[in-house]
């Protein structure tokens, strides 16, 4: 369960944003520069808001009135970047394990890397280096590093915009399996209209800062 | 005259010493100057610099007076460990450590802002605190540039001259490294010393240059490609 509303002064234009989210794909769709990433950047904690209120799961994880902003590593929060970012110096079970908590701090889910990686379908490349897999293989690292963590909410930074035709739409479908397998809320960005419409349950449409609520559909209600 | 290798072994020591230090000082510092924004950084940022501009007899002459007898570090040594800085091979060594600094910070510094930031940005929202994130991706990612500045300054230290002879003075077998040792032995016309040693220093120099240019290309056919 995700609620945030807030404000954030960029060099240009002030993106004001207000939405909630309880289960399912949240999309932010727009043209480059419409603020989309700056707003999964404050959700995580790499960006401050200028005033507003975050709220995940009933925790205050950011609040301008009340003086809070939780540390981005406390907020138990998946982040997949554009470029992946995947750790150039560790094998692909290094990168997956970076992340893992420590034993007993989340007693309800036992989740081994061997799990995660299965289920990506990425076992076989434990292995690797990121610069000897393929760009749709660093996704599913990528994903299966965030998911290592345990989040209660994954951010996804145009995850599929550097792909393929063919992988991305094999990615597109299992993003929704691994949604509804996972039971978190995602929220995507994505600057390509169709694929919003293909994987939101919500859609948002941003531009310079404004939005517009094009598709509002929770599967928790 | 015999060939003597004492000066040899004597700058070896003083060049093992001052990387030591130079190492355990720079890296601290390049972090912080890479990572932080503060009241006065470009003044700190150019006085850390300034060793590589300065005429090594003004490096020698400062050297001398923080040093020396009277001055404020020198009578500290000599209340705290009854010894003293100055004509001795600590005095070399603070000496090389201060020339080679610069070398060693600017080639961290450089290697430490390189690290692509996205990486360390993953690493926190990996849960991973500060430090972890700078022993477990920066550091590691910097690692080339590190080692570089490192055989940079340890051929600084192995070559030191001015600012040695000025502090620590030009004592055969306790002072006297192989740069001072060259200068004297051409004084004093002993030219199959001076010669023997010069030569040895040309190759080591060489080497190092050789060496660091072949790694760097290596280094940069690794990475290409690579990257996430």
């Amino acid at each position: 369960m995700l609620k945030a509303f807030f404000q954030k002064k960029l060099p240009t234009f002030e993106l004001e944003i207000k939405f909630s989210l309880n289960n399912g794909i949240l999309a932010l769709v727009g043209p480059s520069g419409a603020g989309k990433t700056t707003i999964l950047q404050c959700v995580a904690g790499l960006q401050t808001p200028s005033s507003g209120e975050i709220n995940i799961n009933d925790k205050i994880v950011f609040s301008s009135e009340q003086g809070v902003n939780i540390p981005i590593r406390k907020r138990r929060i998946g982040y997949v970047f554009q470029d992946y970012a995947l750790f150039p110096h560790m094998t692909v079970e290094k990168n997956v394990m970076y992340g893992k908590p420590q034993k007993g701090s989340i007693p309800n889910k036992v989740l081994t890397v061997s799990n995660v990686l299965e289920m990506l379908k990425i076992e076989h490349l434990r292995n690797r280096y990121p610069n000897q897999i393929s760009g749709g293989e660093k996704q599913r690292v990528a994903l299966a590093r965030a998911l290592m963590t345990e989040p209660e909410l994954l951010l996804l930074d145009e995850p599929l915009s550097a792909l393929d035709q063919d992988t991305r739409s094999t990615l597109q479908q299992e993003l929704l399996k691994l949604q509804v397998q996972w039971q978190i809320p995602f929220i995507l960005v994505t600057h390509d209209l169709q694929e919003a419409e293909m994987l939101g349950d919500q859609i948002i449409k941003l531009d310079h800062g404004k939005q517009e609520e094009l598709r509002k559909f929770d599967k928790a209600q | 005259m015999e060939f003597s290798y004492v000066p040899i072994v004597l700058s070896l020591k003083v060049a093992f010493a001052a990387v030591i230090i130079v190492t355990c000082s720079s890296i601290p510092i390049a972090a912080l100057m890479a990572k932080r924004e503060f009241f006065g950084k470009d003044v700190v940022e150019s006085v850390i610099t300034l060793p590589l501009v300065l005429p090594p007899s003004v490096i020698g002459f400062m050297l001398l007076y923080v040093f020396g007898k009277n001055g404020p570090l020198g009578k500290l040594f000599e209340q705290w460990f009854h010894t003293r800085i100055v004509f001795t091979l600590a005095g070399a060594v603070i000496a090389a450590a201060v020339v080679a600094f610069p070398l060693m910070y600017q080639s961290v510094k450089v290697a430490i802002e390189n690290v692509d930031p996205n990486l360390e940005k993953a690493a926190r929202t990996l849960g991973a605190g500060e430090l972890r994130v700078f022993f477990t991706i920066t550091l590691p990612l910097a690692l080339n540039g590190i080692v570089a500045g490192l055989v940079l300054a340890f051929a600084r230290s192995l070559g030191e001259f001015g600012a040695t002879l000025m502090i620590a003075g030009n004592i055969p077998g306790k002072t006297q490294t192989m740069p001072i040792a060259i200068y004297f032995a051409n004084e004093a016309g002993d030219t199959g010393q001076a010669s023997i040693l010069v030569i040895i220093m040309t190759i080591f120099s060489f080497l190092v240059i050789y060496g660091l240019n072949r790694w760097g290309k290596g280094s940069r056919r690794d990475s290409r490609g690579g990257g996430a």
